[in-house]
């Protein structure tokens, strides 16, 4: 598929893969494809950061490579390996013939044939469907070197192989870089990004993504979650409850048959929501009792 | 900017750059690159919309989640007229430079050592008793002497000769295993790669195996110290040596805090002490008042812990644990804490006290959580720290368990 001419195509791209999106992320978005620059995505943890990636590579039909960082992850890992066992085998093949020499051996082993291609690799590689979505997912847990290492990558889609030389893309893929912010990302590669902060989104968009997400909750039920996790965000918790939690709860409340929300049953489900002893012992009892009676009330008022 | 500009007049670019420039007055690095950038971009996106101009500029103007509120600002200000935010500059600047240079006008203490020769000691005395920017023009003293003694009982010449003793102190923190690797010749694993390349040195006739062993790293640091009324004394001594540990090794990050917590790593990572000190001196505001340690420590814990604690960090707690509060909240804060670093050490100055007892409320609160509890009153103690942090095996250190018991 061909990319987006303009902003309201990209908005409505994501739309098709169900991904209700601001119109902010859209052009952030739509700027990052047209200039074929990566895209920066920062935020808490479940506001759907990964989940832009996935969409893009499905609505768009391209293939999907995704690197999830850790620490200490390295090149071998991340962008290619010799595959030492089947050099071993050409060398010994060529002992036992004995008629090579020793450069040309040298040139073979060190051959394309040899390459194991990790994800950063393989997004070079041209393709039919056009260039892949590479996924680096949560480049904050990585370390600096690396870091520094995807610079070369990310300005001119280009990997330097020190046995055979420059390998560069002929279009350079649609790279989507996530952060949790666990650590500050150096400006250097944000530079050469577009930036986003991918916040959590307001009552009626995330309404919208519930019914698109979990379509078979029942309508009250998802605007009584909505308002619950909205008034959740207020409060002072050590992690609050991203969109990502907010659909599983409205999975886990549809999955045991509630029309609506019941002290009881929030209770009950609070671990889907919360993810912190601390924040659940908080949010336990009494205050979730008052937080849905406020709910109700808005609710009944917003009937009127 | 006329040969980068769209043909439709270059209005729109001669504004993205002007813009591009008070941003940068405002604080947010922003370059020639990133204008070029911008305009490019904003070619790109088209400026039908205000909405999509905005975030348009946005994404390439703005680079992290605390840019936003000032590009924000900006953003209103500049797009409805420019002049305005001129005016305002201009308003605002000169009054800014008056009070941030004129006081600072006075001539840094180093380069008045340099010129005035032996006679400044005098003119510094003053100064002390305000600023907690002094430095050093002394001679050399007798060390031994001077490691022994109380900071708090130091005079002005010895507290000089101590700064000047801290300068050189380092902190050798046991470094850890990272999962990269190194070539090692007596290293644990075969380093296959090396190995190959050497086998085709002479052909293949021979492989010869290399090895390789993992890379060791220093763990980040993080200095958090208490900068209360009761502290005063120790904190403008152990900043000197927070100072120095900060320049010595990357991902050092220093907290004051007394009622509320201020992050300056920033500023101590400047080289020079003086500026380093007048930074934080002019970020700080609750220099020698009360503590609230509990509620320091949630900031700390919900701010920054995620952000600063990653990859294995060791935190050093500097307090006497002394809590306006009386310790409301702190064992919450302290068991998280605990959770999310490596190693928790807490320094103590009333340690120097042989019949220390811990029986304060904050004391008793902090002291569960901690893996090491040690004094930091003078210059040994500093230098036995680094004996402590050096330290291998069990995550608590033995004494401990004896100070738990004391505790209860």
């Amino acid at each position: 598929m061909d990319l987006p001419q303009s902003v309201q195509e990209t908005h409505a791209l994501l739309a098709r893969g169900n991904y209700i999106a601001e119109r902010s992320l859209a052009t952030a978005l739509y700027l990052s494809l047209s200039m074929k620059r990566p895209l920066f995505l920062e935020g808490e943890a479940g506001v759907g950061k990964t989940e832009i990636a996935k969409v893009l590579s499905e609505t768009l039909d391209r293939r999907l490579l995704r690197l999830q960082c850790y620490e200490g992850l390295d090149a071998a890992s991340a962008v290619y390996e010799w595959n030492y066992a089947l050099q071993m085998v050409e060398i010994r093949m060529a002992e036992a013939v004995g008629d090579r020499n020793r450069a040309a051996l040298e040139n073979d082993i060190f051959s394309k044939r040899f390459l194991i291609e990790r994800p950063l690799l393989q997004a070079l590689e041209p393709l039919a469907d056009g260039p892949p979505v590479l996924l680096i997912d949560e480049l904050d847990r990585t370390d600096e070197p690396f870091e520094a290492y995807l610079l070369e990558l990310l300005s001119d889609f280009q990997i330097t192989i020190p046995e055979i030389g420059t390998i560069s893309a002929d279009e350079p893929p649609l790279v989507i870089i996530t952060s949790n912010r666990t650590r500050e990302i150096h400006d250097a590669l944000k530079r050469r990004c577009f930036y986003y902060w991918v916040d959590y989104p307001t009552a009626e968009r995330e309404l919208e993504i519930l019914t698109t997400k979990a379509p078979n909750a029942p309508t009250d039920l998802s605007r009584q979650i909505v308002r619950f996790v909205q008034k959740l965000r207020d409060i002072d918790l050590f992690k609050l409850p991203g969109v990502a939690e907010t659909i599983d709860w409205a999975e886990a409340l549809t999955q045991l048959d509630k029309l609506a929300l019941d002290p009881d049953s929030i209770n009950d489900t609070l671990g889907t929501l919360l993810k912190y002893q601390d924040d659940i012992a908080k949010i336990q009892g009494s205050e979730a009792g008052r937080i849905l009676n406020e709910v109700n009330a808005e609710l009944a008022g917003a009937a009127e | 900017m006329t040969a980068t500009a769209p043909s439709d007049g270059g209005l729109i670019a001669a504004n993205i750059m002007h813009f591009g420039r008070a941003l940068r007055a405002a604080g947010i690095p922003v370059g020639p690159g990133r204008v070029l950038d911008a305009i490019r971009a904003v070619q790109t996106s088209g400026v039908e919309s205000r909405n999509d101009f905005y975030w348009t500029l946005h994404a390439v103007f703005v680079s992290r989640r605390d840019e936003r509120e000032l590009f924000d600002q900006a953003f209103h200000v500049f797009w409805r007229n420019p002049k305005i935010l001129e005016r305002m500059m201009s308003l605002v600047l000169p009054s800014f430079s008056d009070e941030a240079t004129t006081p600072k006008e006075t001539l840094s203490p180093r380069v008045a050592a340099a010129f005035a020769g032996t006679d400044t000691p005098q003119i510094e005395e003053k100064d002390q008793e305000t600023e907690i920017t002094f430095d050093a023009a002394m001679s050399w003293s007798r060390t031994e002497l001077l490691g022994e003694k109380d900071f708090e009982k130091m005079t002005t010449e010895e507290v000089e000769a101590a700064h000047r003793a801290i300068r050189h102190m380092r902190l050798p923190i046991e470094d850890i295993p990272t999962r990269r690797f190194q070539r090692d010749p007596a290293g644990p694993a075969i380093d296959m790669r090396a190995t190959m390349r050497a086998a085709m040195r002479d052909g293949g006739a021979t492989i010869p195996l290399l090895r390789r062993d993992r890379r060791s790293r220093r763990p980040p640091l993080v200095i958090m110290c208490d900068i209360s009324g009761s502290m005063d004394r120790y904190a403008r001594m152990l900043i000197h040596f927070m100072h120095a540990v900060t320049n010595d090794r990357d991902r050092v990050y220093t907290f004051l805090f007394g009622t509320h917590l201020t992050n300056v790593t920033r500023y101590l990572r400047n080289k020079d002490i003086d500026i380093a000190l007048e930074r934080v001196a002019d970020s700080v505001t609750d220099w020698s008042g009360g503590t609230r340690i509990g509620s320091c420590l949630h900031d700390f814990n919900k701010h920054w812990s995620r952000r600063v604690l990653g990859q294995g960090a060791v935190v050093l707690f500097i307090s006497d644990g002394l809590d306006r509060d009386a310790g409301d909240g702190v064992s919450q804060e302290m068991h998280r804490l605990r959770g999310s670093c490596r190693r928790l050490i807490w320094l103590n100055p009333l340690l120097r006290y042989d019949r220390f007892e811990p029986k304060s409320l904050g004391v008793k609160a902090l002291l569960p959580f901690v893996d090491d509890f040690r004094p930091v009153h003078n210059l040994n103690s500093l230098t036995e720290l680094a004996d402590a942090l050096n330290r291998t095996g069990p995550r608590a250190s033995a004494e401990m368990t004896v100070w738990r018991g004391r505790a209860a």
